[in-house]
């Protein structure tokens, strides 16, 4: 089954005429992935490898029942385009565009949060259901279908991990990038919630990274809640040195705050099993499934 | 982008909010004018974006214009931690009665703006937050309704204030929060905010951080960006030109990759076989040839490299393109140093054959890949 996206998702791609819209809804529509429809304001009327173009959300939604946007819109309009999926009745949206400012992805949360939506990024690879359905840019080829669950905060850290799982015969449920932003709509507590819910997802790898308290609040909700299932964490940036910016917007010690010892203390102390190097994820999970 | 902090007064001041009178001076003679102009004693401000700076010797004090005149040769003349002191703000020195910290920036965990206030301000925020966490104030911000008059004056009165001194209080925090949204900030603060001996506040230091992916919206600063980042090497602007994500650290390996976080794992692991990295060094997604060419460019060129370690995982990006990156640079600056590639993924097939005909052995496995390159290190490459 996986969380997020699956079968039955029904997607719009909001900048779909633009290059890297067009570029991945080719590869999701290769994958099986349902797109219904594309948005592009004044493009309505054309089509994009086969899928119908509107000028707005709403027309896109009324005409296929669509219950899911993926938005590949320049940062000054991302905001907006989320504000108009979420306003025209969508429930999961991915933001794969990345800089948006701080004070719109503080208010797209806010809205989102008031209408029950989920939203995937800003500055996400997106989220993948192997076998289902995928919603976002990552390479396919990496992914196989199986038990584990992987939340991250990192594109191609997550590609690296779970190349490593399929090599040694650990499929995935469900391949979810939190964003590298620092305003992002998911939270690790969120996904894990929904991977304990999860029947198909046994166990779980966070990939986490330094900047922010994500990390530390997953440990602490392992903590406290107990999990059910093996959960194996690697955190990116142990040399990172504080007040530079590593590549993401969100990647960034502050003062203390946000470094990656302070993470791997964090969740040694709630029992999560912390991987190394990238590669140990693969090892200790399939020790932690009797593989 | 931080903003100095005569330019977040003068903000602070065109939206009502007291700053002591002072000026900006760029020659010790136009500082002893200010200071003859204010009447003495001044304190005497270095103009530098580093944090620590009292502490760094940055902030001085005067009690005559010819001594104001010989401090600010002085600080003209030196670094503060390192970074030359272009100007310096010459301002009224403040009878101290309690200093006060106020600012806003963002709470990841719960996606919106916080207000943090401390009766304890002067010193770091971070520095209080860890010895005294009980004088640390945090008022989360619902983005629908905003930061109103009363949650100001609900912070000045935890802060033990009434009377007049209420409404000015309140005046000062409404008035941060309208630059904050204005100017799109990522912090900013006041710190300290004075309560002077006759019970007037004033705000006596400011940071103002504009966030970077706003700078759109402020093309006033945009241009500023690339030009004044004072705390970036020369090589982090080349980057920061070509559009890569550089850090420039203290080591003898340098690292190219793709995607922030894979490079930083690299780094780590790196580390962690003992080596120690040159700088981080992140490509981006789908990069080209050409952003190939510019990123061994940069880390060829940089003389404390000894050997290059390149790791890429493609997935947008294409590993042909990548191989070609690599052959061009080589074309053009010679591989005087030796390399390390660990290429997999998109079209991986095609870019090892490039490389290896051109003679350039390719791994697949980051780790293994990591290992030989501090084994090359050891060896004197």
């Amino acid at each position: 089954m996986g969380v997020f996206v699956g079968k039955n998702t029904k997607a719009i791609v909001q900048g779909i005429t633009g290059s890297q819209g067009s570029f991945h809804t080719r590869l999701m529509l290769d994958y099986g992935t349902k797109i219904v429809g594309g948005v592009t304001p004044g493009k309505g009327g054309t089509q994009v490898h086969g899928v119908p173009v509107y000028d707005t959300v709403g027309e896109a939604v009324k005409r296929h029942d669509a219950n899911a946007s993926i938005i590949f819109v320049p940062a000054p309009f991302a905001a907006d385009s989320a504000f108009e999926a979420i306003e025209a009745g969508l429930k999961t949206l991915v933001i794969i565009t990345e800089r948006i400012p701080i004070r719109d992805a503080v208010e797209v949360m806010a809205y989102a949060k008031r209408e029950g939506v989920v939203i995937i990024g800003p500055n996400t690879p997106g989220v993948i259901v192997p076998g289902e359905c995928k919603l976002g840019i990552m390479p396919a080829h990496v992914f196989r279908s199986g038990v584990v669950g992987v939340a991250s905060r990192s594109g191609t850290l997550t590609y690296e991990i779970a190349s490593g799982l399929s090599a040694m015969g650990l499929g995935q449920a469900t391949c979810v990038g939190l964003g590298g932003d620092p305003i992002v709509g998911l939270s690790f507590v969120d996904v894990l919630k929904r991977f304990g819910e999860d029947r198909q997802t046994r166990a779980v790898a966070l990939i986490g990274e330094i900047g922010g308290n994500l990390e530390e609040l997953a440990a602490e909700f392992v903590a406290s809640e107990g999990f059910g299932k093996p959960v194996v964490a690697f955190v990116a940036g142990r040399t990172a040195p504080p007040g530079k910016r590593m590549g993401h917007a969100g990647a960034i010690i502050m003062g203390r705050a946000g470094t990656a010892q302070s993470k791997i203390e964090a969740f040694l102390e709630a029992g999560v099993r912390v991987a190394e190097k990238p590669s140990d994820v693969a090892r200790i999970l399939a020790k932690e499934l009797g593989r | 982008m931080k903003l100095h902090e005569y330019e977040a007064k003068e903000i602070f001041s065109k939206y009502g909010m007291p700053t002591p009178k002072g000026e900006l001076a760029t020659s010790p003679k136009q500082a002893r004018d200010i200071a003859t102009k204010l009447g003495v004693p001044v304190a005497i401000k270095a103009q530098v974006l580093v944090s620590g700076r009292g502490k760094a010797g940055g902030i001085l004090f005067a009690s005559s214009p010819m001594e104001t005149e010989v401090i600010t040769r002085r600080l003209l003349t030196t670094k503060v931690k390192a970074t030359r002191v272009q100007s310096v703000l010459v301002e009224e020195k403040l009878n101290i009665k309690k200093e006060l910290y106020f600012g806003i920036t963002t709470d990841r965990s719960s996606q919106s703006y916080v207000v943090i206030a401390s009766s304890e301000g002067g010193m770091d925020i971070e520095e209080v937050a860890a010895a005294m966490p009980e004088k640390i104030m945090r008022v989360l911000i619902n983005p629908f309704y905003g930061f109103r008059s009363y949650h100001a004056r609900q912070i000045a009165r935890k802060l033990g204030y009434s009377a007049n001194q209420l409404g000015d209080l309140t005046r000062i925090f409404i008035q941060l929060y309208r630059v904050a949204m204005d100017y799109d900030t990522e912090l900013i603060e006041i710190n300290p905010l004075v309560e002077t001996i006759d019970g007037k506040f004033v705000v006596a230091d400011a940071r103002l951080l504009v966030d970077d992916n706003a700078l759109y919206r402020h093309p006033e600063y945009k241009e500023r960006l690339v030009q004044e980042e004072t705390e970036l090497s020369s090589r982090e602007l080349e980057a920061q030109k070509s559009g890569l994500a550089y850090v420039s650290l203290d080591g003898n390996i340098g690292i190219i990759g793709n995607g922030a976080g894979l490079v930083m794992a690299t780094l780590d692991v790196v580390q962690l076989h003992g080596g120690n990295p040159a700088n981080f060094l992140d490509v981006g997604g789908g990069a080209s040839a050409d952003k190939m060419t510019s990123a061994l460019d940069l880390v060829l060129s940089d003389p404390k490299v000894k050997v290059v370690f390149i790791n890429i995982l493609g997935g947008i990006t294409r590993c042909d393109e990548v191989a070609k990156g690599i052959l061009e640079a080589k074309k053009r600056v010679g591989f005087v140093k030796p390399m390390v590639i660990r290429l997999v993924g998109t079209n991986e097939e095609e870019g090892r054959r490039i490389l290896t005909e051109a003679g350039i052995h390719v791994l697949d496995s980051m780790e293994e890949a990591a290992m030989r390159a501090v084994e090359m290190v050891k060896s004197g490459g």
